[in-house]
């Protein structure tokens, strides 16, 4: 049974090698069956390993498999090994099955362009290395899919690389991402330095024992770490590369950029929380940071008036509100909230594709309208995910998730009214800025009209999603609404459970108050965005409304800090002062040719001459001894 | 006996100059034939009388016509004037000093030589001829190839084959 | 029979064979610089009969053979390429057969 777990990364990778390979002799039919088939076969693998699991909870709760010996020098000894438990089965889950959506769509939504077979190498590579991620025993193998997935992503966003500004969003990705990769190495290093193995539960185990909490190094550790998931996760302040990340085509940014990539941050803090919770003043940051960028985004967002860049900024936000989640210990909430922020955030991602897809790659929302009644499949199932993504109570999956995060960040140990304050706040942007995207793009009047309509291979998949958005929410009911907890069950067999310091009265409260907020947002959106256009378009010309559309300035920021100093630097040494060097010996070594060569003239008296000399040296030497 | 000895030291000492500062290939030719006449002369009074035979007939008879015929061959005895124009005064103070070094040097090099009081017997050339075809007769026979090899590289070296065009292939 | 000093008579012969060198150092037409060679060809061989009339063996006279049937074979092999130098380069200067030279 344990071997299973083995195949599951490894069957995206060979089917990576056979379209890497293989890939322009193959037909796009025979391509895109492999390259979905194979995260098919994957899932279908999941759903047998988790049933077996059910049944050995609670006296099992990890699987874990030796695959082969990586690293055995010194005392590095690292295993290529995985290791299943109810955290990495709830990723493992989303990964394949969410993916293996998202590449039945591809199909459909690829099939007119000339690099298919690449963008299914590429899927499947990424698949792979974030099954790694997750699956790994030891945090090196971690480090390994991490590595993977940053690669895909960049491949994958500048997947139409004849586009220099696509590069550019690649490249963008890539270094930001990088910075937080170091910080995340260098917390690998100091862990390996301590405990001298890179085993994740034995880290944990020592790490327990022999550090006192709020000890430096606890807290070195634990900050470095938490650079390597803010990088990931694109947040504060490594967040500025997911909103151009859009430019790759949709799938990816609905596998990558919203299901996937950008949770492995969710999945190390959570994997590493013993280490969290040695240090809590980073435990504290963690849930400032999500506070934060949970407000940034979701004002960012609603300034935005690229459709994809809206769901972008909407991504930040969620996952802001997973980090809220993780800071304040609430740990089985987070990753539900991962969960089915994976099922809406996919399934609006991929109705944003077919949107700019028939609309003949029209971006902007203000040039789309009307297609409410031309394309009714896409128009509910987006309308379903704007409503999971708002929180609309009681019958969407998001409600649920989004609502224990709210009610944790309360009532939590290490929660205040602040945080629930920020959160509160950003539920209210959600809301307004998720109806705004629906009222604008599918109501009024059509400014450009569709080319063609979606066939089966794009439509199912979305209605698949839709419904685990509305009904993916029911395994996790509060107490007031019905007490089912078999999700965090589940996850608490991996993760501490959530302490509370108020009780369960209280929560109803909440949950009316978040109604309220998620009710009032719609209806804000609605009057500004749809019944009195003017409102809204007085103040989209205005200065904030400007600034909060560039993200807030942070690319400015940077680019002042970062990129204009070094340009500088550069400039001013265009002369190469540091090649003289070099350039200085390289010339020497061509005067000294110049001179050789002149001695190789070609005449037999000036050879006879250099013969001559030398007798005359050598046999005066050889006297004088 | 030792006077003929310095007078045959002089004069080939003398026309060897003269044999290579000439101006005319002819004369110089003919200054190295005396040259060599003369130290045929020392090789007699070295006791070598068949050296100083073979020396006459084969090194200034044979070697040295081979070359006036080809001097001949050639005619360049008609251009004096860039003998002239080649052999400045200035070009020989070099290859003077040089030798002049050389020379000091072996002086030099022969001052620990212990000198063996002379004998009187001479080496006839039975000896040689007894030693040459017991001792060196791998010698003998490899000059004999040796010098079939010349032959042979000299004719093929010095023909001259004309090109042969086929009349169809030649440009009108 | 000869008392001159064997130094003296190595000496001369050293005389001969540098002012061979330096007809060949200082002469540029061809047909000078193979005589030249011979005076030196020459001159070794004297040594070589002065060395085996004052060791009393008849190995230097045997070798002065040898040194003979050589220069022999070179002198006509050597001028027969001089033959073919002065067909193609239509002259006898050694410094215009310089094609082997390093060209920059």
């Amino acid at each position: 049974m344990t071997t299973i777990i083995a195949l599951i990364p490894a069957l995206p990778f060979l089917s990576f090698l056979i379209l890497a390979l293989f890939g322009h002799r193959l037909s796009r039919k025979v391509a895109g069956f492999i390259g979905a088939g194979s995260i098919g076969i994957i899932a279908l693998l999941t759903i047998v390993i988790s049933i077996s699991f059910f049944h050995s909870l609670p006296e099992v709760k990890t699987y874990t498999i030796r695959v082969w010996e990586w690293i055995n020098a010194g005392n590095l000894k690292v295993d290529i090994s995985f290791s299943l438990d109810a955290l990495s089965l709830v990723f493992c889950f989303v990964i394949t099955f969410v993916g293996f959506l998202i590449h039945v769509y591809s199909i459909e939504f690829m099939s007119k362009d000339e690099g298919f077979t690449r963008f299914f190498a590429y899927m499947n590579l990424f698949i792979g290395s974030m099954l790694v991620l997750v699956l790994a025993d030891n945090i090196l193998l971690m480090y390994l899919g991490w590595e993977g997935v940053g690669l895909c992503s960049y491949l994958l966003i500048g997947f139409w690389y004849k586009e220099p500004a696509n590069g550019y969003a690649a490249r963008k990705a890539f270094i930001i991402t990088r910075v937080g990769d170091t910080a995340m190495i260098i917390g690998i290093f100091i862990l390996f330095l301590n405990f001298g193995t890179v085993n994740i539960s034995e880290l944990m185990q020592q790490a327990s024992e022999k550090w006192v909490a709020g000890s430096s190094i606890a807290v070195l550790t634990a900050a470095l770490l938490l650079g390597g998931a803010l990088g990931k996760s694109a947040q504060l302040p490594l967040q500025t590369w997911l909103p151009d990340a859009m430019a790759g085509p949709s799938p990816v940014s609905a596998l990558i950029h919203a299901a996937t990539m950008v949770t492995a941050g969710v999945y190390l803090i959570a994997r590493t929380h013993v280490l969290f919770s040695l240090a809590p003043v980073v435990q504290s940051a963690i849930a400032v940071i999500g506070a934060l960028t949970l407000l940034i985004a979701g004002f960012s967002a609603l300034a935005q008036h690229d459709l994809k860049r809206i769901l972008a900024y909407s991504t930040i936000s969620q996952i802001g509100y997973m980090f809220l989640a993780l800071g304040i210990g609430a740990w089985s909430a987070a990753i539900f909230h991962f969960m089915i922020h994976a099922f809406f955030k996919a399934l609006l991602f991929l109705g944003a594709g077919i949107v700019i897809l028939v609309l003949d790659e029209e971006h902007d929302i203000f040039k789309m309208g009307g297609l409410r009644k031309k394309m009714p499949v896409v128009f509910y199932t987006f309308l379903i995910g704007s409503a999971s993504l708002s929180a609309l109570p009681l019958i969407t999956a998001g409600f649920y998730s989004k609502d224990q995060i709210l009610w944790y960040s309360f009532s939590s140990q290490s929660g205040s009214i602040i945080l629930w304050l920020a959160g509160i706040i950003g539920a209210l942007l959600t809301a307004l800025y998720s109806f705004r995207m629906i009222f604008i793009t599918f109501y009024g009047e059509a400014k450009t009209e569709p080319s063609f309509l979606p066939g089966k291979l794009m439509t199912v998949p979305l209605i698949i999603l839709a419904i685990l958005s509305l009904f993916g929410g029911f395994v996790e009911l509060p107490a007031s609404l019905g007490n089912i907890h078999l999700f965090s069950n589940l996850v608490d067999n991996a993760l501490p459970v959530t302490v509370t310091k108020s009780g369960d009265g209280l929560e109803f409260l909440f949950q009316a108050i978040s109604s309220i907020i998620a009710l009032s947002g719609i209806y804000f959106a609605y009057i500004v965005y749809f019944k009195k256009p003017s409102l809204s378009e007085a103040y989209s010309f205005s200065r904030l409304n400007k600034f909060f559309e560039k993200g807030w300035g942070f690319d400015k920021l940077y680019d002042t800090i970062f990129v204009k100093p070094i340009v500088w630097l550069s400039v001013i040494d265009k002369n190469d002062f540091f090649d003289l060097w070099n350039i200085g010996l390289s010339r020497l070594t061509l005067l000294f040719n110049r001179l050789l060569s002149a001695t190789q003239n070609g005449k037999m008296r000036w050879y006879l001459l250099s013969f001559a000399i030398g007798i005359a040296v050598i046999l005066t030497y050889m006297l004088s001894k | 006996m030792d006077v003929f000895f310095y007078i045959a030291a002089i004069v080939a000492i003398i026309s060897t100059v003269m044999a290579i500062s000439g101006r005319n290939a002819i004369h110089s030719l003919l200054y190295l034939i005396l040259s060599l006449l003369s130290v045929s002369v020392i090789f007699y009074l070295l006791s070598a009388p068949f050296i100083a035979a073979l020396e006459v007939i084969i090194y200034a008879g044979a070697i040295m016509v081979l070359f006036i015929f080809v001097t001949m061959m050639l005619n360049i005895g008609i251009e004096r004037e860039t003998e002239k124009q080649w052999l400045r005064p200035r070009m020989w103070i070099i290859p003077s000093v040089l030798a002049a070094i050389l020379l000091v040097n072996l002086i030099l090099a022969l001052k620990n030589v212990k000198t063996i009081p002379p004998n009187d017997e001479a080496i006839l050339p039975k000896q040689v001829g007894i030693s040459l075809f017991s001792t060196y007769l791998i010698g003998v026979e490899i000059a004999a190839i040796l010098l079939m090899a010349g032959v042979i590289g000299a004719y093929h070296l010095g023909s001259q084959k004309k090109k042969v065009k086929h009349r169809f292939l030649e440009i009108k | 029979m000869l008392t001159v000093p064997v130094e003296t008579q190595i000496i001369f012969a050293g005389i001969i064979f540098f002012l061979g060198l330096i007809g060949l150092l200082v002469r540029r037409n061809m047909i000078f610089m193979l005589m030249s060679i011979e005076i030196m060809f020459n001159a070794a061989g004297l040594v070589f009969i002065i060395a085996g009339t004052h060791w009393k063996q008849p190995d230097g006279q045997v070798m002065f053979i040898f040194i003979l049937a050589v220069t022999a074979v070179e002198v006509s092999i050597a001028l027969a390429m001089i033959l073919q130098v002065y067909h193609h380069f239509k002259t006898l200067d050694s410094d215009a057969v310089n094609n082997l030279k390093d060209q920059n």
